[in-house]
């Protein structure tokens, strides 16, 4: 029994899905659907305190009741509000051309970048494979004070300044972008573009017609690790960003108590739950995309 | 189990030379591969590359010390190796470095980060192979669930640790929560032990997600037929589990385990926020904050330091580990002898032969 | 025209400057005096660097000046809510030499440091600044090597929160308050706490303490003379009740709010705090000591206790452009109008002595005439150059020393031993 025979035997499963389909059946459904139900509790539970406390009255903030109580939207006002000069809805705005810029330029270079480790030989490739890991081991904390005094002289820290806060956030996601997509890239069956070479592709044809689609999967899930990458940034953020590009990381390090050393918990968690929700309908999306990939790669292939 | 082993040759005849055709394809690779990754060098040179550099000249100068007759800081000048002797011999000035001191703090704060590093990768991979593969079934609101485990590491981690910190306060709700079950109030964010476990804990939470996408994108390329062909040749799943899923999700996951773990090296925020180093708690990027406040260039070394502690860590992986994303993986039979039959251009790993075979049988 | 020739040439350095900071960046290079004097009449429109603001002080304030100094609008640049930060990127841009921070709000803990590194505006001679009428510690942390650099714009000073309805008269000493622990006991509650968690309120808590009893951290000069018996019976007090369970065993991670939610919840007979616990113990819903509390001094060995002093200054930076109308800016910041309207509306504690005894005030907040004890009495942190150092010294052997972890003699000692070792 090899895989060589498996497709003739029996009718193509659905790539992707190990399907479930014998005697045990169903105990091994109630086993996956308990797995399951602790996987979301396991995910979920903290986030489930975090919206609790969010809807919470600010006078009780520390009540312990697991369930809601004295539920109310002020925290949500609070976060919203620019009052006390926060602008949070702004650095939303903000945050997001940050994330999409960042991902799309990070995807493009980390594609070319990982095309070239993974399939072609050139000289010096493992030093710059080095240097790309090794981009990744030096503390940020240590990058903070450099890149500050290098902005400042070409005035890159006043007015609206997106670069200052793109440029190291793609320089940030590219390690990773590049090494998972090379991993990605170097498990393909590059078989299938030589043969379409062959059959008279150019390089860059063959690449986009026929890898491409097959790399789906690895593409969204780094590109959903690149945006996140940019979207969690805050140690950079919080000395690069001025008023017209403050990112929600920062606004949210300012929310204030109305008091001196009040923590304002319950406005924070407000915060904190509004800027997931963009996410969670982001991954949504990438989903989608990632299970048409895989239908498009199964019909090439 | 013979699905992997059988098929290789098979494979690898599939993709067999062909120097003629080859030679014309692959004309011209060193120039493109150079410029395919200078867009990336460019990157890493300006925000990356060159700070570092900039660190390792400024860890070789002194600190400004205090000049008695006026009370302000002069110029500390060339400082030697004494930047460094400060952190790895614990010398302050001509004696060892007393407790209190952030030089006292250094092999605590190794070790500890260690400790993070270990406990938290390996929980994390096991609980990212577990989310894995059950995301990877086909159930109905698959993608509802994938969605909602990524919500720990969607939401930025300056905000989670803040919800831990107040989740772990002692009259939170993990104390409540535990109490049901009997167990004391713990003082998370002070005592030795609950302290460093919370910041596990928090760091798991967070950081699975991640673990599992990267895992489940991986499975994703293993087509299903190669289960069903398992299945009928009578494997068990652990054997299904050790020779068809684990060597074909092995580069993705050393990839993450990688990653993973140069990012808890480096681990801030969360001890930060959630502990402020008490119960030894401080991690290396702390010690690195604290003393950038206390001094520029002993901070630079010891950031130099943690660069090359990290580095040897990276190298272990790579050359030991199989997390060379561009070379076969060691545990490939005979690696030497097939280099030099697959000809230079087949640089990917052996392991995804029965991908290569499946889609070249089709 | 000598106006013009000035702030051109103040331009140029400026330009040199940045250059050569390029050559040394990240160095800490110290100006001197006579940069820092420079520009004594130059005026223009300036920046005032400040965390944020928590009641919405900072507009109505800067649209005050700006509509009485047409020509010299302020603009107002808030920072993180987080101190650490706030320092640090107040450091960051006086590196770069950044003339777009003319006055910045700086915490007591960090005029030393900014001082020494050059970075401020000495207030003398033609910037002298009149501290008549101010709170004597205010202006006490605020002078370094005998010079003023800061204008003290806020304080804060600690003081003990106590449950009127089950003690009578407050404790005046400390061994009264630990002799009132079995009220506590019999009501089921804890009897003190305060924020002895590791972190910079563990500084402020572990300094009082060891003042109570008489220790002094530092000295005139700045060097450490913490390893003194004082100061070690003042940690030993704490590490004693801490084991007894007069401190409860939850206090070391306790930073403020915790400790505010445990005196709330009607948990804690005793709580060492600052001011703002008055406002949200009286009014947050679900406070259960509502009318039942009040507050007195910080007991102490003999008599009141010595609070720690809090609180901000505004500094003139030393590459600012503008640095008479900075001056000006630093006279209305502390004039008694402004000092009132931040005590009404955000409740920060003023540093002119005769606000506390102002009628008005002192009806709406009743605690004002305790603070002012608090404050003037207060003792300030260790005011050195070396402040982030000393602050970790102390924290790190505190917080052994209260868990019994080493003993308060032995504490002390390193506490000494590493603040030297850090330069001071």
């Amino acid at each position: 029994m090899t895989a060589t025979t498996a497709p003739t035997t029996t009718a193509p499963a659905p790539r992707g899905g190990q399907e479930l389909h014998t005697k045990s059946d169903r105990g091994a459904k109630i086993r996956m659907y308990l797995g399951l139900a602790a996987l979301v509790i396991w995910g979920l539970a903290p986030f489930y305190w975090m919206i609790v406390t969010a809807f919470r009255d600010v006078g009780f903030t520390f009540d312990t009741t697991p369930w809601p109580t004295h539920v109310t939207l002020d925290n949500f006002k609070t976060a919203f509000s620019t009052e006390r000069g926060n602008h949070f809805g702004a650095a939303l705005v903000h945050s997001i051309i940050i994330g999409i810029v960042t991902t799309v330029v990070a995807m493009l270079v980390g594609v070319f970048a990982s095309y070239a480790l993974a399939r072609l030989k050139f000289p010096g490739k493992y030093v710059v494979l080095g240097v790309i890991l090794g981009s990744s081991m030096f503390p940020g904390v240590a990058l903070v004070s450099p890149l500050f005094q290098l902005f400042s002289d070409i005035g890159w820290l006043s007015g609206t300044n997106y670069q200052a806060l793109i440029i190291p956030n793609i320089s940030f996601a590219l390690p990773l972008t590049i090494y998972t997509l090379t991993a990605f890239l170097a498990e393909m069956p590059w078989e299938l573009e030589e043969s379409a070479r062959i059959d008279g592709c150019t390089p860059g044809q063959a690449f986009r017609k026929i890898m491409l689609p097959l790399a789906a999967p690895g593409l969204f899930t780094t590109a959903i690790l690149a945006f996140i990458a940019s979207w969690n940034e805050y140690l950079l953020a919080a000395q690069f960003s001025t008023p017209a590009t403050q990112t929600v990381t920062v606004a949210i390090a300012q929310f204030t108590g109305a008091q001196p050393h009040q923590e304002p918990y319950t406005a924070v968690m407000a915060a904190g739950t509004i800027v997931t929700v963009p996410l969670i309908i982001m991954v949504l999306f990438f989903q989608r995309a990632i299970v048409s990939g895989l239908t498009a790669g199964g019909v090439k292939g | 189990m013979s699905a992997v082993t059988e098929s290789t040759p098979t494979s690898t005849q599939g993709t067999g030379p062909k120097p003629a055709k080859r030679k014309g394809l692959n004309h011209g690779q060193g120039r493109l591969g150079l410029l395919l990754v200078a867009p990336t060098l460019a990157f890493l040179a300006v925000i990356i590359i060159y700070p570092l550099l900039k660190a390792v000249q400024l860890s070789f100068q002194k600190d400004s010390g205090l000049d008695p007759a006026t009370g302000l800081f002069v110029e500390g000048g060339n400082a030697g190796f004494s930047n460094y002797t400060h952190w790895l011999l614990q010398q302050c000035g001509d004696t060892a470095c007393p407790p209190g001191t952030l030089g006292a703090q250094f092999y605590d704060a190794f070790w500890v980060t260690i400790f993070f590093t270990v406990v938290s990768v390996v929980i994390e991979v096991i609980l990212g192979m577990w989310f894995a593969m059950i995301m990877n079934r086909t159930f109905k609101g698959r993608g509802l669930v994938r969605a909602a485990i990524l919500v720990p590491w969607a939401i930025p981690t300056a905000v989670t640790a803040k919800l831990w910190y107040f989740i772990f306060a002692y009259d939170g709700i993990a104390n409540r929560l535990i109490g049901i079950v009997g167990i004391d109030p713990q003082l998370w964010t002070s005592d030795p032990w609950a302290a460093k476990f919370a910041i596990v804990i928090a760091d798991v939470w967070k950081t699975t997600p991640f673990m599992a996408l990267l895992i489940l994108a991986g499975l994703q390329l293993i087509p299903g037929d190669v289960y069903e062909a398992a299945q009928i040749d009578g494997a068990s799943k652990w054997q299904t589990f050790r020779q068809i899923t684990l060597p074909l999700v092995k580069t993705p996951l050393m990839v993450a385990v990688l990653f993973r773990t140069l990012d808890v090296l480096r681990i801030y925020d969360l001890p930060a926020i959630l502990t402020g180093g008490a119960g030894g708690t401080t991690s290396l990027s702390m010690l690195v904050i604290k003393q950038i406040r206390n001094g520029f260039h002993s901070a630079s070394a010891l950031s130099t330091i943690v660069f090359l502690l990290i580095a040897v860590v990276a190298f272990l992986f790579i050359r030991f580990g199989g997390a060379d994303v561009v070379q076969r993986p060691p545990s490939s039979k005979k690696p030497k002898k097939r280099r030099r039959d697959k000809d230079e251009n087949t640089d990917k790993a052996v392991s995804n032969a029965v991908t290569g075979q499946y889609f070249g049988a089709n | 025209m000598p106006l013009i020739t000035m702030r051109r040439t103040a331009a140029i350095s400026g330009v040199l400057a940045v250059a050569l900071t390029v050559a040394a960046c990240g160095s800490d290079s110290s100006g001197g005096d006579d940069a820092a004097q420079q520009g004594a009449d130059s005026r223009g429109p300036i920046t005032y660097v400040q965390g944020k603001d928590n009641s919405n002080l900072l507009g109505p304030m800067a649209e005050r000046w700006n509509a009485a100094h047409p020509d010299e609008k302020v603009t107002i640049k808030e920072q993180s809510d987080q101190a650490d930060q706030q320092h640090d990127d107040l450091v960051q841009h006086f590196q770069a030499k950044d003339a777009g921070y003319d006055v910045v709000s700086v915490d007591v803990v960090w005029t030393a440091e900014f001082a020494a590194k050059g970075w401020l505006t000495p207030l003398k001679d033609k910037f002298a600044l009149p501290t008549d009428g101010f709170l004597e510690p205010t202006v006490k942390a605020a002078t370094y090597n005998n010079t003023l650099y800061a204008a003290p714009t806020s304080s804060d000073g600690a003081m003990l929160y106590y449950r009127s309805d089950l003690v009578k008269t407050p404790p005046k000493t400390i061994d009264e308050m630990w002799s009132m622990c079995d009220i506590a006991k019999k009501n089921g509650m804890d009897c003190f706490a305060g924020q002895f968690a590791k972190y910079e309120g563990g500084t402020c808590n572990a300094t009082e303490w060891m003042n109570a009893y008489g220790a002094k951290v530092v000295d005139a000069q700045g060097k450490p003379t913490v390893d003194s018996p004082e100061a070690a019976a003042g940690l030993k007090a704490l590490a004693d009740h801490y084991k007894s369970g007069d401190i409860p065993k939850q206090a070391i991670t306790y930073q403020e709010e915790q400790s505010r939610a445990s005196f709330q919840d009607g948990k804690l007979l005793f709580l060492r705090n600052w001011p703002y616990v008055y406002n949200l113990a009286s009014t947050d819903a679900s406070s259960k000591v509502k009318g039942k509390f009040a507050v007195a001094p910080l007991p102490g060995v003999s008599g009141p206790g010595t609070s720690t002093l809090g609180g901000h200054m505004a500094a003139i930076s030393a590459y600012s452009d503008h640095k008479a109308t900075a001056l000006d800016f630093l006279k209305f910041l502390t004039s008694p109008e402004e000092q009132k309207t931040n005590m009404e509306k955000g409740s920060l504690a003023p540093v002119i002595e005769s606000i506390y005894t102002d009628a008005d005030l002192v009806k709406k907040y009743p605690y004002l005439p305790t603070l002012q004890e608090s404050i003037g009495n207060a003792v300030s942190r260790p005011v050195t150059p070396f402040y982030p150092a000393v602050t970790q010294a102390i924290q790190d052997n505190f917080f052994s020393a209260i868990q019994g972890q080493k003993t308060p003699e032995q504490a002390v000692k390193d506490m000494q031993a590493a603040m030297q070792a850090a330069g001071g």
